[in-house]
């Protein structure tokens, strides 16, 4: 069969149901073969957009996703996404098209180094020079990427080696001399950290993504119930203790939470688990010696990067908290500790909107409480993103957002990806005038391919939070942040056929939430918030 | 702080250019570097000698491990490895001073290589001192060109690094 076929095969072995896609000139062959098979694929109307869709839809399934791009602008159009799903340890394996092999090295019409280009942005890349390596290098590619530390994988494949022919027989197994993730932890350091919990007086959690991607979360449930730890959450590992937990405290960090923050400076052990605590989570922090911290992460170089670790495991999450159980047969109480950060949970109020304005708070609370458990929200990056992060309960449900490379654009391609994955869950897509202005092309997708999110658009008429830097750091000189020009968002979604309603004052915000709720198609919110309400302490 | 690292890599194209782009990127100083096949014919060794502090050769080492193709990493203690490098330095000699050079030569046993009219080619592998100190013997006779590797290095006694 030709490797273009076969390249189709691998996918249907390795059980992928549906790709994310862009199609052109050099990856023809391979659509070509598409076409013969039952795989849905979904045509974004911008590469980038692609890499979300694959990276939201992999978020959900906890399997990698596909991507598929042509050679060229197409496959340099992949790497912010691909970079994103980095930063995010999403596992993705991303498929372009390349020109002739003969022809590489000598800037033909749509060629780019691709592999050389996405580098420091992949876990792993192929050049599929040989056309017999196929079979292999996918089997590898699927592996690298849904394994150890989660990440997109890159297989660049030129045109006249899709269409080489080639015995095909996809391998059961895979070794890697090279590459072997390690699984279970350091029989000592579990020691260690055993005798370290068991000492503490003021333990904390801190909750990580790595615990979905690792599939840790009813484990981490367990385990903070067993030993009564109250638990904080980085922005990626939201959702992964229920919001309405009594151990629960909150998101720690820049935009995180008093009670929070406090309980990270004033613990005396922190146990990370699955968080590589960027900038933006140990932002709040003190550097102090009167703490011990036990970070475990399945990938060694997260640990003692941001943050020194006095007892590091390296792991895989579910292994490692499955050893700890085993040695931590009787339940611990810390209700002191925990009645003191009790004090702490303060609801601040709401400041009511000004005239033809909602707050984006209440908007967002609203939303929750009509929103069903098993939801998934995807939040943008900028203000919207904070406000929702802060507001939104998780208990079955998740929150899916660019938590480390901060990718404006994200949360539209994102949430059809979600929402393909999971069509029973409700997908909401939160976004601002900005950063929905970087993806509105994506609502065709949605409405092409019947995937029905939901996408509600905060309207400030700004750049908001570079807004309110400026405003804090830049003596209020307002410099390319208004977004004066933008059109009517909801005479957009009529442009593309998609129900939709303008909130401008708090007595509609139910309505229209309801409403969308309620729809069985897409539907987007405008909701106008005006400029008042900020992000940055 | 200078640090010596022997990295086993999988013989691959690409390969060299992951490991030099991880160091650029993540704002590791590399002083040398040299790259060759080992005895397996799949598998290369880079030997890198790179600059920083232990906090960074830490990071150094669990990057490099990040890296699919890289088999193993083993930094080199100081004070038990043999390290080389070989120069090759091209330096004015007329015939008056040829016996000079060649006596200096003879002291340092570096090998004369070749020989012409105003000129001689003069090879010498040691450690990167000596090397240092053989240039400096050499400058006064005016040097035309000096070529160098990287560093080579290997742990002494029964110790190897190997797959």
């Amino acid at each position: 069969m030709t490797v273009a076929k076969a390249m189709t095969e691998c996918l249907k072995a390795e059980g992928i149901s549906t790709v994310f896609g862009y199609p052109g000139a050099a990856i023809c062959p391979f659509y070509d073969e598409l076409y013969n098979t039952d795989i849905r694929h979904v045509l974004v109307r911008h590469e980038v957009n692609g890499g979300h869709a694959a990276s939201g839809y992999a978020r959900i399934t906890g399997k990698p996703a596909v991507a598929i791009a042509t050679s060229g602008p197409g496959a340099l159009n992949l790497i912010t996404a691909i970079a994103t799903a980095y930063m995010d340890s999403v596992p993705m394996v991303v498929i372009t098209g390349q020109v002739n092999s003969d022809q590489i090295g000598r800037d033909v019409f749509q060629e780019a180094d691709i592999t050389g280009s996405a580098e420091p942005f992949v876990k792993h890349s192929y050049l599929l020079k040989r056309p017999e390596d196929t079979a292999e290098v996918f089997k590898r590619a699927f592996y690298i990427a849904g394994s150890g530390r989660r990440g997109p994988v890159l297989i660049d494949v030129p045109f006249d080696v899709q269409k080489s022919e080639i015995e095909f027989e996809y391998p059961e197994t895979v070794d890697i001399r090279s590459y072997r993730p390690s699984t279970l932890g350091n029989g000592y350091q579990i020691k260690r950290a055993v005798q370290a919990i068991k000492g503490a007086k003021q333990p904390l959690i801190c909750a990580g993504g790595g615990l979905f991607t690792g599939n840790g979360v009813s484990l981490m449930r367990k385990f903070a119930e067993l030993t009564d730890i109250p638990v904080v959450s980085t922005m990626m590992g939201l959702g992964a203790m229920p919001s309405k937990s009594p151990l629960y405290f909150g998101m720690l960090g820049m935009h995180g939470c008093l009670a929070a923050n406090t309980a990270v400076n004033t613990c005396d052990t922190l146990i990370l688990l699955g968080a590589r605590v960027g900038d933006r989570a140990i932002a709040a922090m003190k550097q102090r010696d009167d703490m011990t911290v036990v970070h475990i992460d399945i990938d060694p170089a997260e640990i003692g990067k941001n943050i020194e670790a006095h007892i590091p495991i390296v792991g895989d999450i579910t292994l490692v908290l499955g050893q700890l159980l085993e040695q931590l047969t009787e339940p611990l109480s810390h209700s002191e500790w925990r009645a003191k950060l009790d004090t702490l949970r303060v609801d601040k109020p709401i400041a009511p909107a000004p005239e033809g304005c909602v707050n984006p708070k209440e908007f967002i609370r609203t939303l929750d409480k009509f929103l069903p458990e098993h939801s998934v929200v995807v939040a943008d990056v900028g203000q919207n993103q904070i406000w929702t992060a802060a507001n939104i309960s998780l208990n079955d449900g998740r929150f899916l957002t660019s938590g480390g490379m901060g990718t404006m654009g994200y949360s539209v391609p994102a949430a059809i990806g979600a929402k393909a994955a999971d069509p029973s869950a409700e997908v909401v897509a939160v976004c601002g005038d900005g950063s929905f202005q970087m993806q509105s092309m994506e609502l065709a997708t949605a409405i092409q391919h019947g995937i029905n999110i939901k996408v509600i658009v905060m309207r400030n008429n700004y750049l908001g939070m570079v807004r309110e830097l400026q405003e804090k750091a830049y003596s209020g000189r307002l410099t390319a942040v208004s977004l004066d020009g933008s059109p009517s968002f909801t005479k957009l979604a009529d442009a593309y056929g998609i129900e939709n309603v303008l909130v401008d004052s708090p007595e509609k915000t139910e309505d229209a939430i309801k409403r969308m709720i309620a729809s069985e198609k897409p539907f987007l919110i405008e909701a106008v918030v005006g400029d008042y309400e900020k992000t940055i302490l | 702080m200078k640090h010596t690292i022997s990295v086993l890599v999988e013989n691959h194209a690409g390969v060299l250019a992951r490991v030099a782009g991880l160091f650029a990127r993540r704002g590791f100083n590399i002083d040398s570097l040299a790259v060759g096949v080992t005895d397996d014919e799949n598998v290369s060794r880079i030997t890198i000698v790179a600059d920083g502090s232990d906090y960074t050769l830490e990071q150094i080492e669990k990057q490099l491990n990040k890296l699919i193709d890289v088999i193993k990493v083993k930094t080199l203690s100081p004070d038990s490895m043999v390290s080389r490098e070989l120069v090759l330095i091209k330096v004015s000699c007329t015939p008056k001073q040829r016996p000079e050079i060649i006596s200096i030569c003879e002291l340092a046993q570096g090998k004369i290589s070749d020989i012409c009219a105003n000129s001689m080619t003069i090879e010498l592998s040691d450690c990167k001192q000596r090397l240092d100190n053989f240039e400096e013997l050499l400058k006064p006779y005016g040097i035309k060109e000096i070529v160098r590797t990287g560093t080579i290095a290997m742990q002494k006694g029964e110790q190897t690094v190997r797959v």
